[in-house]
C-alpha cells in the first residue's frame, strides 16, 4: 500500500533509513543534513528502528564507526555533507577496498572555502574516484527511491561496495515536496536482509580485517573494487527495473527526456534537471528539437550508454555544479566529452560551470545555454568549450 | 587474579612470526593483555608499529578477530563494532559474550587519535582502550609526540647546538582519561606482569570505557640493548619516571611505590635519547627534570592520600 505525503528531502531519506531499519548509524550533525540525523534519532528515542545510534564527536568517526559496524556484519549506515565529507575522504576509500556496502544519504553542499552552506556538487565530486558508487536525485521522490535501491545495488553479492545517495542542498534537502511512500512490510520485503560476507563477530571464523598490503597484493585489491564497480552496472538496472515493477517509477543509469530526436542537448545531474524539463518543454513547443540527459548514476560511470545516447546529437552543454579550476572543464563535461571521443559520429561538446555556492541556476541561465548550444548545433563554432555561467 | 601457571595454559592469541622489533615491548604487553581476557576477545588496532608488523598480507599474527582502517581511528572502529554488538545482540541475532579492546600507540591515542579516544570514552561503550606508550612515533621513525619526555631527543626535536631535544613536558593522557570520569582508568608498564595482569582483569570486570596507559621501553626509539626492556621498565617505575597507579571511579590508588626512590639520571643514562643532557652544561636541566619527576610523584601521592579509609 502507497501513501501520498508531504516530505522534504531529508524527511524522505529518513523515512527510507527508518524502512531500512539498519543495525547501527554513527552520524555527525552537519548543514544541511543534520536533519536526517535528527529525524533518524527521533525514531530511535520512539523505538520505532532497531538500531544502535552511536552519537559519534566528527564525521570521521561517523565512517570509522560505520565501517567498523559494517565490519562486524551490521547494517551500518551513516549521513553527512560537504565539510563532514570531506572530513570522511580518509576513510572513504578504505570502505569501498575492505567491499562494506556502507550506503549514505549525502547532501550535496558546497566545500569551504570560503565557507558557504549551500548546494554545489564539489563536495562528491572531489569523492568520485574513492570506489563509492554515486547516485544523485532530481528531488525529493527520488532521494526517497534512491535510498531504497542503493541498499540493493550495495549489498549484492556482485557489487558490495559503499554507495551514496545524494539530493541538492536546500534545494532538494530542505525542499516540501509530494512524494509516494510504500508501506513498511512491502519495503522491508524489497530490502531484504542483509547478509555479510565477513564478519568480525564470527568467532569461529577469527578474520584480520585492515592488513598491510604492499607491492605484490594491493594492485590486485584495487583492480577488484573497480572489477565489482563495472559488475554494479547490471545491478543498477535490474534492480531500477525490480523497482519499477513493484512501485511504478522505474529507474537506470540516467533519465532521457525528449532526448531521442534531439539535435541539441543539456546534460546535468540533479535538481538542475527539474528546471532543464520545463526549457526543454518550452523549446519543443516552439518546433525546436531540445532534449536533456539527466545523469542518476555517476560512478559506476555508465560510459558507453551516455555516449550512445548522445551520439547522434549535433551539440550538447554539460552544467558542471562543481570546478576542476583549470582541469579539463568539470568533472561531468570531462567524463561525457571522454566517452564520446571513439564515437565516428559525436556532437560538439561544451562546458558549463554554474551554481556554486547556492548561486541560483535560473530558467534565464539554462535558456542561454541552450540557446547557445543550438547555434553550436547549427554549425557555430564554440566562443569557448569551457564557460561560467551566473557569475559576475 | 590468575596465576602465571594459570597465564601459560592459556592460548596465545598474537602468535609469534610476526615482525616487531627484536626486544620490542609492545607484542609483551599485547600478549599479556590478550592473555588476561577469558573468553572471546575482538581487537582493534590504530596505524603504527604494532599493527603493520602483525598484519603483512596475506598473513596474520592474530588469533583472535583483529580490525585495523586508519591512524587515529582505534577507539572510533571499536566502538562501531561494540554497537554493532550491542545492536545484534539486542535483536537476538547475536548469542556469545564477547569482549572489545583498542590499542593504539601514543602516537594513534595522545595525538591524532586523541578525539576519537575522548568521543568513545564519553559515549561510555563498554570496551578497553589501552595504549601502548613508546613516548614517540616509533613506526616512522622516532618523531616526537606528546608523550615525548621533556629533553628526549627524537627526530623531529633532535637535540643540536642550540637546542636540548624536547622543550615540553609530555601530556598526562592519563589525567586526562580520568577527567572523563570513565569507570577504570590506570597506568602499568611492560615488563610488570602482575600488574598489568591484575589491570586488565579488573578492568573486563567492568562494564563500560575503561583505559590502561603502558609504558612500553623501545629499544631502536630510546637506544639501550635491545635485551634490556623489560629492565628499562623496570627502571622507570623504580625512578618514579613513571607511576604505577589506578583509578577506579575517581579514586586513586597507587599500586607500586619503590622501596628505594632512584634518581632519575639512573633511567635516563642508559637512553641514547637522554645522551646529550649529560653534558656539563645541561646539568640545570637534568636538576629540572628530577624536580618535575618529584612534583608528579609528591602529587599522585597526595592525589591517593585523599582517599585512604
Amino acid at each position: 500500500m502507497t501513501q501520498i505525503v508531504a516530505k522534504t528531502g531529508n524527511e524522505a531519506m529518513a523515512e527510507a533509513m527508518r524502512q531500512i531499519n539498519p543495525d547501527v548509524v554513527a552520524a555527525y550533525p552537519i548543514t544541511p543534513a543534520t536533519e536526517i540525523v535528527m529525524i533518524f534519532s527521533q525514531f530511535v528515542a520512539d523505538g520505532l528502528v532497531d538500531t544502535e545510534f552511536v552519537a559519534v564527536e566528527s564525521e570521521h568517526s561517523a565512517m570509522s564507526a560505520t565501517l567498523a559496524a559494517s565490519a562486524a556484519g551490521a547494517r551500518a549506515m551513516t549521513g553527512t555533507s560537504s565539510q563532514g565529507l570531506c572530513l570522511m575522504y580518509e576513510m572513504l576509500p578504505i570502505v569501498s577496498a575492505l567491499r562494506l556496502p556502507i550506503v549514505m544519504p549525502e547532501v550535496n553542499r558546497a566545500i569551504s572555502g570560503p565557507i558557504n552552506i549551500h548546494c554545489d556538487h564539489s563536495d562528491t565530486m572531489a569523492a568520485r574516484d574513492f570506489g563509492w558508487i554515486h547516485i544523485f536525485s532530481e528531488n525529493t521522490q527520488e532521494a526517497y527511491d534512491n535510498m531504497l535501491q542503493a541498499v540493493r545495488i550495495a549489498e549484492h553479492p556482485d557489487v558490495k561496495l559503499p554507495a551514496m545517495v545524494t539530493t541538492d542542498g536546500f534545494i532538494i534537502s530542505h525542499c516540501l515536496e509530494k512524494i509516494e511512500i510504500q508501506d513498511d512490510a512491502t519495503v522491508k520485503d524489497f530490502v531484504g536482509k542483509f547478509v555479510p560476507s565477513t564478519n568480525l563477530l564470527d568467532l569461529n571464523n577469527p578474520v584480520t580485517i585492515g592488513a598491510l598490503d604492499l607491492q605484490n597484493f594491493y594492485f590486485e585489491h584495487k583492480r577488484q573494487v573497480a572489477e565489482a564497480m563495472k559488475k554494479a552496472k547490471p545491478v543498477i538496472l535490474e534492480i531500477g527495473k525490480e523497482f519499477g515493477k513493484k512501485f511504478g517509477r522505474e529507474y537506470g543509469f540516467f533519465e532521457k527526456y525528449r532526448l531521442d530526436d534531439a539535435e541539441f542537448a543539456v546534460v546535468c545531474l540533479g535538481s538542475t534537471a527539474g528546471s532543464a524539463k520545463a526549457v526543454v518543454d518550452d523549446l519543443r513547443d516552439k518546433g525546436k528539437k531540445a532534449g536533456l540527459l539527466k545523469i542518476r548514476v555517476f560512478r559506476p560511470f555508465p560510459e558507453e550508454e551516455i555516449a550512445q545516447a548522445l551520439q547522434n546529437i549535433k551539440a550538447v552543454a554539460v552544467i558542471d555544479r562543481s570546478d576542476g579550476f583549470a582541469a579539463t572543464g568539470g568533472p561531468v563535461f570531462s567524463e561525457v566529452r571522454s566517452a564520446l571521443y571513439d564515437k565516428k559520429k559525436k556532437p560538439v561538446v561544451v562546458d558549463y560551470i554554474a551554481g556554486l555556492g547556492g548561486r541560483e541556476i535560473t530558467l534565464a541561465h539554462i535558456q542561454e545555454i541552450f540557446s547557445e548550444t543550438e547555434k553550436i548545433a547549427s554549425g557555430q563554432s564554440p566562443k569557448e568549450y569551457v564557460q561560467y555561467k551566473g557569475v559576475r | 587474579m590468575a596465576t602465571l601457571k594459570e597465564l601459560s595454559q592459556r592460548e596465545d592469541r598474537l602468535t609469534g612470526g610476526h615482525r616487531m622489533c627484536p626486544g620490542c615491548g609492545a607484542p609483551i604487553i599485547v600478549r599479556q593483555v590478550l592473555m588476561a581476557v577469558k573468553g572471546p576477545v575482538i581487537v582493534s588496532c590504530a596505524t603504527g608499529c604494532l599493527e603493520v608488523s602483525t598484519t603483512i598480507f596475506p598473513f596474520s599474527a592474530w588469533k583472535t578477530p583483529f580490525i585495523h582502517s586508519a591512524f587515529e581511528n582505534s577507539a572510533a572502529t571499536m566502538s562501531g563494532v561494540e554497537a554493532a554488538y550491542t545492536s545484534l545482540k539486542r535483536q537476538g541475532k547475536l548469542k556469545e559474550e564477547i569482549k572489545f579492546i583498542a590499542f593504539g600507540g601514543d602516537g594513534g591515542t595522545y595525538d591524532i587519535g586523541f578525539q576519537s579516544l575522548s568521543g568513545a570514552m564519553e559515549r561510555g561503550h563498554d570496551m578497553l582502550y589501552v595504549c601502548y606508550d613508546n613516548e614517540a612515533y616509533m613506526n616512522t621513525s622516532i618523531q616526537r609526540s606528546s608523550a615525548t619526555p621533556r629533553g628526549a631527543s627524537t627526530t623531529t626535536e633532535p637535540a643540536g647546538k642550540v637546542r636540548q631535544g624536547k622543550r615540553m613536558s609530555r601530556k598526562d593522557l592519563t589525567e586526562c582519561m580520568v577527567a572523563h570520569n570513565i569507570p577504570y582508568a590506570a597506568q602499568s608498564v611492560c615488563g610488570d606482569w602482575r600488574d598489568l595482569t591484575r589491570k586488565v582483569e579488573k578492568a573486563m570486570s567492568i562494564k563500560g570505557p575503561k583505559f590502561i596507559n603502558v609504558l612500553q621501553p623501545c629499544q631502536l626509539g630510546w637506544g639501550y640493548p635491545m635485551e634490556k626492556t623489560v629492565e628499562m621498565g623496570k627502571l622507570a617505575i623504580d625512578t618514579c619516571f613513571w607511576n604505577l597507579y589506578e583509578v577506579e571511579n575517581g579514586k586513586y590508588t597507587i599500586s607500586y611505590r619503590p622501596k628505594e626512590k632512584r634518581p632519575l639520571v639512573d633511567f635516563l643514562k642508559p637512553q641514547a635519547r637522554f645522551r646529550h643532557l649529560f653534558k656539563p652544561e645541561n646539568k640545570a636541566l637534568l636538576e629540572e627534570l628530577q624536580a618535575e619527576v618529584d612534583r608528579n610523584w609528591e602529587l599522585l601521592q597526595k592525589k591517593a592520600e585523599c582517599f585512604k579509609p
